[in-house]
């Protein structure tokens, strides 16, 4: 399951459901759910990735993680480009290879730990998401955003489930924070501007002022 | 171990890899319109800091109904988030997350998750 379908929270909530005896209908459905916030992930990444050859994108895909869309989104930034190999080792040797290894670990080993939460496991993930979300902040905005989609995320997923609130975090956020006014000379340029765009620093996405049409 | 389980697997694949694939895999999305580019360079944000936030404040009772959770884990990922922001080393902020968890549930001032 690691492998097929390499989505952990999809696959610990599987574990739950198929336990508690929900049919397999329900479990494939509630697992699109839980992994619709890949659709904004792929979104983000598209314009970054654009020339990369169809089938290596395909490929990318199956790869595509919240680990792995924070690593590369954050490293493209960094870099001001593409770059393709970062994608590949930040999807595959940071994240999709030492996730099948522990994967296997955990199926030979982990009867030994009388209680994993005991070493504070199950803290990782929430703990590294934040950490995450803090490496692609760069300004007001971003601080909005990730406030936004935090707040409405818990008093959504309170309502409804999880799964639900965390995409709609995810779509709310990036809108309440894009109405935020701006501070910096970048975020002062209007929205789509050159200017705007080299503070994401994604070339070729935007058209210069001088040369717009 | 279950061989149907790999029958499960792959139709968890199949519901899962059109979510991932729709965007990069879909002709021109670079030349939406621009509000709509910037729209997608918060995404990131918002959606992580969602996860981590909803991990740790929503927890599911016996029923499976979502409820409010207040605990330990609030202030190892506050702290998490600080060290992070301040030392811009994630693996130290997780050491601490870590580390809070361990000593709060070894000391018992706060319970096991479950």
């Amino acid at each position: 399951m690691s492998t097929i379908v390499f989505a952990g929270a999809a696959q610990f909530a599987a574990v739950g459901y198929v336990a508690s005896g929900i049919a397999w209908p329900g479990v494939v459905l509630l697992t699109a759910l839980l992994n619709a916030r890949h659709l904004l992930y792929s979104a983000a990444l598209a314009p970054w990735l654009r020339d990369v050859p169809f089938v290596r994108r395909a490929v990318m895909a199956h790869l595509l993680t919240d680990e792995a869309f924070a690593l590369s989104i954050g490293h493209f930034r960094r870099l001001g480009r593409t770059d393709e190999r970062g994608y590949w080792l930040g999807a595959v040797a940071s994240t999709f290879i030492p996730w099948n290894l522990a994967t296997l670990a955990g199926v030979l080993l982990g009867g030994e730990i009388p209680d994993p939460a005991r070493f504070g496991i199950d803290i990782i993930f929430p703990a590294a998401m934040i950490g995450l979300a803090v490496g692609l902040i760069t300004g007001r905005r971003e601080v909005v955003a990730a406030i936004t989609g935090a707040g409405v995320g818990v008093v959504v997923a309170l309502v409804s489930s999880p799964a639900i609130g965390i995409v709609t975090g995810g779509l709310v956020g990036p809108a309440i924070g894009l109405l935020v006014p701006a501070t910096i000379a970048e975020e002062r340029a209007p929205l789509g501007t050159a200017a705007s765009a080299e503070r994401y620093a994604m070339p070729g996405t935007h058209v210069r002022e001088d040369e717009a049409p | 171990m279950s061989t149907e389980l790999v029958l499960l697997a792959v139709l968890m694949f199949g519901a899962t890899y059109p979510s991932r694939a729709l965007g990069l895999l879909t002709p021109g999305l670079e030349r939406l319109p621009r509000v709509a580019l910037d729209y997608l360079q918060l995404v990131g944000p918002a959606v992580l800091a969602a996860l981590a936030a909803v991990n740790v404040m929503v927890a599911l009772d016996d029923a499976g109904s979502p409820r409010f959770h207040v605990g330990i884990e609030w202030l190892a990922v506050a702290a998490c988030l600080a060290m992070t922001a301040w030392r811009r080393n994630l693996l130290l902020g997780l050491a601490v997350a870590v580390g809070i968890v361990i000593v709060a549930r070894a000391t018992g001032l706060a319970a096991l998750p479950g």
